[in-house]
């Protein structure tokens, strides 16, 4: 029987540099009018509730420091909240954490494994470290390096390994005693295509064993291919949750046409929002990239490249002259910059 | 409390030791019994040291041994393991509390330094020999003045291996390490400080003054020596002192 994810209105702040991969958070300096305290104080989360359906994949997309590590971290029994709860099932994460991390397993962002064992010894003793007996851990971690085509290098020392053996290792490990609910860190930073897609495989797999599976990435492709639902997070909250698929459709329009111009009149806007097709033109006062010191917009329409030529028509006709566009399919990279202004790589 | 994780944590670091023995044993030892040779043998044989010096120095000896052993055992791991390895994060999620980690830990610095301790003594013997006036008259005080040496050894492992930043451990073995070693009463007894009265109480604060005090009261009682009642005691404070500091700093450590 799959278990569930929830958390209700987590705070985080740091008081020091958080961990390395306990996410960045973003920095404010406290307040020091009148107080002595200069301390850094660093939020990560800022009333983050999430609930995550038994037996669901679920996303939680943000960019850098968004708070997607320290909430793995306060599920996972490694980073304490400053206010608000977490469970696991109906396990409070903060009551009964022993109880906890016999229900989860946990692939870190970092590869953390065991230095001085070999890949083979690191499924056995993890499993061990579970209470599971002999036979059972040898016949597990046989199938797992198997399964993770880790087999020819199983006895020899991990210290060799490459990036994306040790990524599989970190996953075959989280998996040996067989967790209700699999947290991973984003699961495929840094690998190679080949073995991205072996991993997506090995996920859904476990998922259609009846398992919860939390993931965090700022890979949107990622997120689209792999999750059911999502989280959109920023801040260290969500701004919004639902099916890849409906939070796409929820952006206006879906496509986007990032346009730049070399200069521009008033009414230029205005005449892009009558275009047939267009739901919402969004203007940008400088672009803000670097490219320079054209303004632009952001037009969210019904179609893509069909919109071009009146486009370009209509700027010939206002005297401006249009220097960039852009077409973007329906994504998550922009219903992450249509929820946030930013982009998701910012 | 959950034996079967903490019992496979202790097959962990059994396993790696095991495995780095030789590594172990030259850094163990080879350092005290050059000391040996040097000073037991060459200055003793050229006249410039008196011959009881051989049965003064092997207590400090074992001493230094058990003491440096526990807490390299422990700090070094703690050190790299927190700080850039991460490796400790597989326990950390183990279904056992955070304190029993540590407590894994303290408990396998502990046989470590004992296993040195058990060796030391027939190296440093078969080197000074022959000369060496040593006997064990009670065998329960020294026992319990072994396993105290060797808590305290691993106690202060994990506190320092939980509280020293991984740039800073060159600072460690010059301003914590060395001068333990230099004022730890290990190459000469307490009451040879009494012409500096000053630094004979500072040293007092130097847990491994007894240590060495407490071998060489229950392997060499012809010498002076502090009271063994004072040994004891001071052994059990800084026992229970650093680890309570070395739980608090794991925990911190542990859990951000």
């Amino acid at each position: 029987m799959a278990i569930g994810v929830r958390t209700q209105d987590l705070r985080k702040v740091y008081s020091s540099a958080p961990p390395v991969g306990a996410g960045g958070g973003f920095i404010v300096r406290a307040d020091s009018r009148g107080a002595k305290q200069t301390k850094t104080q660093i939020p990560a989360l800022d009333g983050l509730s999430l609930d995550i359906l038994p037996g669901e994949i679920f996303g939680l997309l943000g960019p850098n420091g968004a708070g997607k590590s320290t909430t793995i971290g306060v599920l996972t029994t490694r980073v304490r909240p400053t206010s608000g709860q977490a469970w696991i099932g109906e396990h409070d994460v903060w009551k009964e954490p022993t109880r906890i991390k016999h229900l989860i397993g946990v692939v870190p962002q970092l590869p953390n494994l065991d230095f001085s064992l070999t890949a083979r010894e690191i499924l056995i003793f993890h499993a061990a470290y579970f209470g599971i007996g002999s036979k059972q851990r040898n016949e597990r971690a046989d199938a797992l390096l198997e399964k993770f085509k880790l087999t020819e290098r199983a006895n020899q020392m991990v210290r060799g390994f490459s990036g994306g053996m040790m990524q599989r290792l970190s996953i075959a490990r989280a998996m040996m005693h067989d967790p209700q609910v699999l947290f991973l860190d984003e699961p495929s930073a840094g690998l190679d295509p080949q073995t991205r897609i072996l991993l997506w495989e090995i996920i859904r797999e476990y998922h259609q064993e009846g398992r919860t599976v939390l993931l965090t990435t700022h890979n949107m492709q990622e997120a689209d291919a792999l999750c059911q639902r999502l989280a959109i997070v920023d801040h260290g909250h969500v701004i919004a949750v639902d099916t890849p698929a409906h939070l796409k459709a929820s952006i206006p329009g879906g496509f986007l046409l990032r346009l730049r111009f070399g200069n521009r009149t008033a009414d230029l806007l205005q005449r892009l929002q009558s275009l047939a097709g267009v739901r919402e033109v969004r203007s940008l006062e400088s672009a803000g990239d670097g490219t320079g010191d054209g303004s632009g917009a952001d037009v969210y329409a019904d179609r893509g490249g069909s919109l071009i030529p009146e486009i370009a028509s209509l700027a010939a006709n206002s005297g401006v002259e249009l220097s960039d566009v852009h077409i973007s399919e329906p994504s998550l990279e922009n219903l992450f910059l249509h929820h946030t202004g930013r982009s998701l790589r910012d | 409390m959950n034996w079967k994780s903490f019992g496979a944590m202790l097959a962990r670091d059994a396993h790696v030791a095991r495995r780095n023995a030789a590594q172990l044993f030259l850094q163990t030892f080879l350092q005290p019994l050059l000391f040996v040779f040097i000073f037991g043998r060459v200055m003793v044989g050229s006249g410039y040291m008196p011959a009881a010096y051989k049965s003064l120095l092997l207590p400090g000896i074992i001493a230094i041994s058990m003491v440096f052993t526990g807490i390299w055992a422990v700090a070094m791991p703690l050190i790299a393991e927190f700080q850039w390895t991460r490796e400790i994060e597989d326990r950390l999620l183990a279904p056992i509390g955070v304190a029993w980690i540590a407590i894994e830990k303290v408990i396998a610095g502990m046989l470590q330094a004992l296993v040195a301790g058990l060796i030391v003594i027939p190296l440093a013997w078969l080197v000074l020999r022959p000369g060496v006036d040593i006997s064990i008259h009670a065998p329960l005080t020294f026992f319990v003045i072994v396993v105290l040496v060797a808590a305290f050894s691993a106690c202060g492992g994990l506190a320092l291996g939980c509280s020293i930043d991984q740039q800073h451990i060159g600072l460690m073995f010059s301003m914590v390490i060395t001068p333990m070693i230099f004022f730890g009463c290990t190459y000469y007894p307490w009451s040879a400080l009494k012409t500096f009265p000053v630094l004979q109480k500072a040293v007092l604060i130097n847990p491994l003054v007894y240590a060495s005090e407490g071998m060489r009261a229950s392997l060499v009682p012809q010498f002076q020596h502090l009271s063994l009642a004072v040994v004891l005691m001071a052994l059990l404070f800084f026992d229970v002192l650093l680890l309570v500091v070395g739980l608090r700093q794991f925990e911190k450590k542990a859990v951000s």
